[in-house]
């Protein structure tokens, strides 16, 4: 009807739906990308193999290479392209969930709390000596866990408003940064470094198993947001009027609020805490599509180019140098965010 | 479009409480809305006919009571299926950023909407007829952003009509329009009521409220002071009591309805009226 959404029908009219055609666009620009990180991730690196090589173990062909060759491409370059495409995209989809149901472009898990309980749960787990990857895990699991259900159950008032999450989540956020603060003053030496380097964020040697949990979490998740999605998308006509629509509000705010707390768990699980692509994911996606829709597994997509692109930067732009994708999100982060609110200044004073 | 059932009344509300946390705003509101009549609820501000009306349309909860909506208790039903009944247009809706007028008045088309059917031909068609009925087809691509407050009004009433439903209600549908836009937008309502839909609408001014109501309920600090047709309620007494203004009530020179005509004021030489009652401000921040 209007140029800028088309209506698509299929199946004689049994399946109808609209799709807005810069959105189309925009996401078949990230996937380009994102298949030409995945490839770069793939066929470059430390160890010198030929493109024909490369190509070969991944068809399946291990006749003309050495078995660690065939180790450094499967098992080593492959699940980290994978984790990493999986967590930025968990990311990327939490950081849509929780702007949305904020309403607010700030409302982005790592700033409300969300990440904070995971990483504060791993950091417990690490300095008290349980350093496996596993218990890590559990950790950062129990602790996003146990935060999110703080948040929510101190932002509830007969009702789960945008800004009351905000709030309370900012001030969960200061309380845990906290509770980080004295584990790592208390802390050995060693736990303490291990501690603050897992708090960075890193795909570094991220193997099968961490794919596999990401996997399994996809497969669960991934049906739970396309339900999500037209009931937050609904809410964007403010609570009242959407339950005069016929929406249940209360029961969905809850679910899509645990929906993006379990995206945010899958991220940290695999990643740790990676800072700003869950903020910056969606926000450069509404600035490409022209904003319309909650654009949840769109943000995914970019989620995952982007913290993809970080790993690799980090990895290859200083090599032998390596940064963990986690600082280089921050700073890259960082400074987007600084752009943004000058942008946003020189507009309204100009 | 209205049930099939034989009660006079399309809506209903009995022995209901309702309020806030820790603050009741109403207490054992009985109060019939007669099948097709155009009602009007009025009084001051905060004396709870837009809480009544947010009860009656589900968006809060009675402590105590019940709903009664073409003859069915509203708490019993599906929230989707009261939605293709009774339609609402809150007093400040929020507006998507740059939401196209057509995408708007589509979200209109929620209740009858799935994951698989979207947008069917049915849809297109009814968001075309809603706005067409207000007059706003020719804005169907526009942003919302980039209309008058007259239009947006217009648009915003084509949003409930895609709901298709036989009940209408309206929070205050002319607050912040001119004189004009008012009565266009009053003239739309009493042609939607012509064609058959049974309307619930809250307005400040009497006269006009006389003018297109069949009905009047008039509250006061949470109550029903009066109700019946408009000549019935509106009377010199009734505005005393509810408004605390002294005033003549004379009739309307073109249709002989109730016309409010307030009292001499103090510096053209009318007598010093008593203080109203203290009347809490509207907090519009409360929705």
């Amino acid at each position: 009807m209007s140029a800028a959404r088309a209506t698509v029908r299929l199946l004689g009219e049994r399946v109808s739906f609209r799709v807005g055609r810069r959105l189309v666009a925009t996401v078949g620009a990230v996937l380009l990308l994102l298949v030409v990180c995945a490839a770069i991730a793939l066929y470059t690196g430390n160890s010198a193999i030929s493109v024909d090589g490369v190509t070969a173990i991944l068809l399946g062909d291990y006749a003309g290479s050495t078995s660690f060759e065939i180790y450094t491409v499967l098992d080593v370059r492959l699940p980290r392209m994978l984790a990493a495409v999986i967590a930025g995209g968990a990311l990327g989809i939490s950081g849509a969930i929780f702007q949305r149901l904020t309403d607010n472009p700030l409302g982005s898990p790592d700033l409300i709390g969300f990440t904070g309980g995971a990483a504060t749960g791993a950091l417990l787990v690490i300095t008290t000596g349980g350093g496996l990857a596993v218990g890590t895990a559990l950790g950062a699991f129990a602790g996003g866990v146990v935060a999110a259900a703080v948040i929510l159950a101190l932002a509830w008032r007969s009702g789960l408003e945008g800004y009351r999450l905000i709030l309370v989540g900012i001030g969960v956020t200061a309380v845990l940064s906290a509770v980080r603060a004295y584990l790592l003053s208390r802390a050995d030496l060693e736990d303490a470094q291990a501690g603050l380097r897992w708090l960075t964020g890193s795909l570094d040697g991220r193997d099968w198993g961490d794919v596999g949990i990401g996997a399994v979490a996809c497969l669960m998740l991934v049906p739970a947001t396309i339900l999500a999605h037209r009931p937050l998308d609904r809410l964007a006509v403010g609570s009242e009027l959407a339950t005069a629509q016929g929406l249940t509000v209360s029961r969905w705010r809850i679910g899509i609020a645990l929906i993006g707390t379990a995206w945010v768990g899958v991220a940290v699980v695999i990643a740790g805490p990676v800072a700003f692509v869950a903020l910056a994911a969606p926000h450069i996606l509404r600035s490409l599509t022209g904003g319309a829709g909650p654009l949840l597994l769109s943000s995914g997509l970019l989620g995952g180019l982007l913290l993809l692109l970080a790993d690799l930067v980090g990895l290859r732009l200083f090599a032998p140098t390596q940064l963990p994708a986690g600082v280089v999100t921050a700073v890259v982060g960082g400074a987007y965010l600084l752009w943004i609110l000058q942008r946003r200044r020189g507009r309204t004073m100009g | 479009m209205t049930g099939t059932d034989a009660s006079p009344d399309a809506l209903e509300a009995r022995g209901v409480s309702l309020g806030y946390p820790r603050r009741e705003v109403i207490e054992g509101l009985d109060l019939r809305i007669r099948r097709d009549s155009f009602t009007v609820l009025i009084g001051p501000n905060a004396c709870g006919k837009s809480t009544a009306l947010k009860g009656l349309a589900r968006l809060i909860d009675p402590s105590r009571g019940s709903i009664v909506l073409n003859g069915h208790d509203i708490a019993h039903r599906r929230t989707r299926d009261v939605a293709r009944e009774l339609a609402l247009l809150p007093q400040s809706p929020i507006t998507p950023p740059s939401v196209t007028v057509g995408d708007l008045v589509a979200r209109g088309r929620a209740p009858y909407q799935s994951l698989l059917r979207q947008y069917s031909r049915d849809d297109e068609r009814i968001v075309r007829e809603s706005l067409a009925t207000t007059g706003t087809l020719d804005l169907i691509d526009r942003t919302v952003d980039e209309l008058s407050g007259g239009q947006r009004q217009r648009v915003w009433i084509s949003v409930v009509l895609a709901q298709q439903t036989g009940v209408l209600l309206l929070d205050e549908p002319t607050t912040y329009l001119d004189l004009a836009h008012q009565i266009e937008v009053l003239d739309l309502c009493a042609r939607l009521h012509a064609e058959g839909r049974t309307l619930v609408v809250v307005l400040h001014d009497l006269t006009l409220a006389a003018r297109y109501a069949t009905d009047i309920v008039a509250f006061k600090a949470g109550r029903v002071v009066a109700q019946g047709a408009p000549a019935e309620v509106i009377t010199a007494a009734t505005v005393r009591e509810v408004f605390g203004v002294e005033c003549a009530v004379i009739a309307d020179p073109h249709t002989g309805t109730p016309l409010v005509v307030p009292a001499r004021p103090p510096h053209l030489g009318g007598e010093t009226q008593p203080p109203a009652e203290p009347t809490h401000r509207e907090d519009r921040s409360r929705s």
